[in-house]
């Protein structure tokens, strides 16, 4: 029978950490040409047991057996694997920023001709591959492989990512969290490359947060919970909500807490503000830009990546690169902000998309990230005053329900939800007026995702302003009161709760021309 | 998601702090019974060997001019940074001090200000320039090395001066008297306990109070006995060197400064992620400057030191390459060089480990070479350490 065509089987797969059992006799089984979809929530054991497909787990580190193609296997290396025809694309990107698209693409087996590399070769190679998975076309270059890696948005080097898993032999690739940083638009990209590859028999393991997709895409869907396997089952037996019930292990009525806010005074005001594109002179990366936001409502911005959302909060936080031109007013004065510390003076907190880069200190601990934007409430005259810092922190532990065992642990240690919370937690801390959430709950699991989407709605009812970038269209419509969208650095439109939807704002969120 | 990662957090933070302490511990007891067991031929002459009270009063007056500038290379190279210039600046401040003394018939006060002013000057500048301007600190102070030792011999002409005041030389030679060193050492324990009942009230007062009262006990009383075994050793011969303890109460000073401070969490926070504490923000340039500033100060303290010690000017000090003592006396300490990671006392630990290589070798005459041969293996060994268990961390 076809159905007993596995490429890929575990059996009983157990793995120990230290004091710890991430993985308990979990069986896994992936047919031939199929995606296969796995997913849980964070913590669920996913990374782990890909780790273990890929080698970075070796045999002998964990109990149980791996069979590929009916024969069992022993990986001890990542070679290993990728001999036999597997690769892994993780969710951190490993490409080297200072070398070109193609020698990334290249990077192990360049090609060579008398024993140096033949770089011609390897440019033509290297957009074949890209025309493949249909980034660049005839007349279209949207990656060129002369561009250094640096200079690619996070989608682009996915699918820089994708073209060198493609330049190998691949029969099983094993996708970590590919579409967490893409946009609407990539995501269909990235899909349909899936598409092609299932067409031509590689077989996909798809490992996603994005539910949405995992319908589209799946042919199979495995859930993990609290390292075990709950259900594999075929995507025509299963719906979403199902599904989020089997990976919480609850029936999640709503996904969006939707409470009905009022709107107040207005709080921040900017006015034809611009702010110039710092790689290229002269071009407007924010151009002409005019918003207000209102205490006790829920402002969400809608756009492409790349519309300029994210770079129009960070110049307005004082922390971009080059600095804006236009006028910013909070509460009415003129609020002449120059960099983040005159930012939160004025009340005014920036969450960053990349909590780990720009949120975070990882080598601290709870406490010591969520005292940090104002120490001056936890000291006296210069002096730490430590008692206050933990009744403090252990107030927002209990409050937005940190998970963690203390708050002396490092957040390098806590699930990406967790992780996001001491980040909030931090912004709390400052008191602020104004919250910008760029992207709030990229890459966490559903039950933290609605822990967090109800705490912003206590502070809308507590008289916090909020502003919220999101790409999920979702979250976008589930969470906002109001909804602006951007494009090409422009505010393209702006809209009522009510009268949005999804056409309407992805419509207006496709640049012109 | 939950208790399975969470009991993983909990085992992986506490066993990497005791391993990397202890390792280091265990390396200093180590050393100690090895050069023990050579220089009292195996055990049996300890009044002359190693570990005769008379050495070790030595050997903590050695470690001195390191353990201080390691103390503020913690905080330099936890934000990030490194000073390259330290040994130059330090002899260039003994010859200063020198000079004042002997051409500019100074008197001992007034010569402690001034060359403490201008060390502290000194790192205004390359603070400035590695903040302000935005200048690798690693080219910044390569050029205050070669700066700093032109201007030794700009200072000195090459040649010795000397001699120094008596005065003067109470801060690099003499001893406190020995009931006063008991009297300080039983003062120290003192103050130990009020800032421990004082700590416990605090966290009474804040319901944050889970440990008992045996528990504080038994570490006061570690930490006591470690300081009165140190005091009754080194009354054992002359009493307390006054150059180690000046190193002591900076180190107190600096701890307190790097671990109960908003200036010190400032710095912390700067090391480990540049671009969080921006956008915290924390003031950035403002408290690196204020790094070098304190830097400075420790480095002017060293090289008044020196000069006393010598009785002379440091002419020749800057070719000792002492920058590289202190920075592998913070590492060794546990300093971690990618930033954020260090703690001041771990200094102290890394200074006398390379002053037990130095003293212990040469107690056994060996020839010089052996001691860069071994201190060179530690301090990679310590690196390799480092790297191995936070690899470990990040599983």
């Amino acid at each position: 029978m076809q159905q007993d065509d596995y490429i890929l089987e575990l059996n009983k797969i157990t793995k120990l950490f230290p004091g710890v059992r991430a993985l308990s006799d979990v069986d896994f089984k992936v047919v031939r040409g199929h995606v296969h979809a796995l997913v849980g929530e964070n913590g669920a054991g996913k990374s782990t047991l890909i780790k273990i497909i890929c080698g970075v787990h070796p045999h002998g580190s964990y109990e149980g057996q791996i069979f590929y193609n009916g024969k069992e296997m022993k990986f001890q290396h990542i070679r290993d694997v990728e001999q036999v025809g597997i690769a892994c694309i993780h969710q951190e990107l490993n490409l080297v920023p200072e070398m070109s698209v193609s020698e990334n693409i290249f990077l192990n087996e360049k090609p060579t001709k008398y024993g140096f590399i033949d770089f011609d070769k390897m440019y033509v190679d290297s957009m074949a591959l890209l025309r493949q998975i249909g980034m660049n076309t005839e007349d279209n270059i949207v990656i060129s492989p002369d561009e250094k890696v640096r200079n690619l948005g996070i989608g682009q080097k996915q699918m820089v990512e994708i073209a060198k898993a493609l330049s190998k032999d691949v029969h099983l690739l094993v996708l970590d969290e590919p579409t967490a940083a893409l946009t609407e638009a990539e995501v269909d990209v990235l899909l349909d490359i899936i598409n092609m590859l299932r067409s031509k028999g590689v077989t996909c393991i798809y490992i996603s947060h994005r539910l949405d997709e995992v319908m589209r895409i799946a042919d199979d869907i495995t859930i993990l919970r609290d390292g075990q396997t709950v259900e594999t089952r075929k995507r025509e037996n299963l719906n979403k909500d199902t599904m989020i019930s089997l990976m919480v292990g609850r029936e999640l009525t709503n996904m969006f807490p939707r409470v009905p806010h009022t709107r107040g005074d207005l709080v921040l005001e900017v006015n034809n503000y611009s702010v110039e594109n710092p790689d290229i002179p002269g071009k407007n990366l924010i151009d002409n830009v005019s918003l207000k936001a209102y205490k006790g409502e829920i402002l969400g911005m809608s756009g492409l990546m790349g519309a300029g959302r994210t770079e129009l909060f960070t110049a307005i936080f004082g922390a971009f690169r080059e600095p804006g031109q236009g006028e910013v007013k909070i509460n009415g004065e003129d609020a002449n902000i120059k960099s983040p510390m005159d930012a939160l003076q004025r009340g005014l907190v920036l969450i960053s998309e990349d909590r780990k880069k720009l949120g975070l200190n990882l080598i601290m601990n709870i406490k010591e990230n969520t005292t940090l934007a104002a120490l001056e409430k936890v000291s006296q005259a210069g002096i730490l005053n430590e008692d206050k810092e933990v009744h403090y922190t252990n107030e927002y532990k209990e409050s937005i329900k940190i998970a963690a065992p203390s708050i002396d642990v490092k957040v390098s240690t806590l699930s990406g939800g967790n992780q996001q919370k001491v980040v909030i937690a931090k912004a709390l801390f400052c008191d602020p007026k104004i919250i910008v959430l760029d992207e709030p709950t990229r890459g966490i699991d559903v039950g933290a995702k609605y822990e967090i989407y109800k705490l912003m709605n206590d502070l809308v009812d507590q008289g916090v302003t909020l502003i919220m970038i999101s790409s999920e269209m979702e979250e976008i419509l589930g969470m906002s009161d109001r909804i602006l969208t951007m494009a090409n650095g422009r505010i393209t439109g702006e809209f009522d709760i009510t009268e949005a939807t999804q056409e309407i704002l992805m419509q207006a969120s496709v640049p012109g021309r | 998601m939950g208790k399975t990662e969470i009991k993983k957090a909990r085992y992986t933070t506490t066993k990497k702090f005791d391993m990397r302490t202890l390792t280091m511990v265990a390396v200093l007891i180590l050393l100690w019974i090895f050069f023990t067991f050579a220089t009292s031929g195996g055990f049996r002459e300890l009044g002359t060997s190693f570990l005769s009270t008379r050495n070790l009063s030595n050997l903590m007056r050695q470690m001195t001019t390191a353990g201080i500038m390691g103390i503020s290379m913690v905080l330099v190279i936890v934000t990030g940074g490194i000073d390259l210039s330290a040994g130059a600046v330090v002899g260039f401040i003994g010859c200063v001090a020198a000079w004042l003394q002997v051409y500019g018939n100074m008197g001992t006060l007034p010569t402690i200000l001034i060359s403490l002013a201008l060390s502290v000057l000194v790192y205004v500048l390359q603070g400035s320039l590695i903040s302000y301007v935005s200048l690798a600190p690693f080219i910044v102070t390569l050029g205050g090395q070669l700066v700093f030792k032109g201007m030794i011999l700009v200072v000195t002409k090459g040649s010795t001066i000397a001699p120094l005041q008596e005065s003067l030389l109470y801060f690099g030679q003499a001893y406190v008297s020995k009931p006063i060193s008991l009297l300080i050492g039983i003062a120290a324990m003192a103050l130990l306990l009020l800032n421990e009942l004082q700590r416990r009230a605090s966290k009474q007062k804040h319901g944050t109070l889970t440990e008992p009262m045996q528990a504080m006990l038994v570490r006061w009383g570690l930490f006591s006995a470690g300081i009165l075994a140190a005091v009754l050793i080194m009354n054992n011969y002359r009493g307390m060197p006054v150059p180690v303890l000046i190193m002591f109460v900076l180190t107190l000073l600096l701890t307190i400064i790097a671990d109960r401070t908003t200036f010190g969490r400032s710095i912390y926070a700067i090391g480990g992620n540049l671009d969080a504490a921006r956008y915290s923000g924390i003031n950035v340039r403002k408290n690196l400057l204020l790094v070098y500033c304190i830097h400075g100060l420790m480095v002017g303290v060293a090289g008044l030191i020196m000069a006393a010690r010598l009785n002379a000017s440091t002419t020749n000090v800057a070719n000792m390459s002492l920058e590289l003592d202190a920075i592998a006396a913070a590492v060794i300490g546990g300093t971690s060089m990618t930033g954020g990671v260090g703690r001041v006392a771990g200094a102290i630990l890394g200074a006398l480990i390379m002053a037990t290589i130095d003293n212990g070798m040469s107690m056994m005459n060996l020839e010089a070479f052996w001691q860069y041969i071994v201190k060179g293996i530690i301090l990679v060994a310590a690196v390799w350490f480092d790297i191995r268990t936070n690899k470990k961390r990040k599983g």
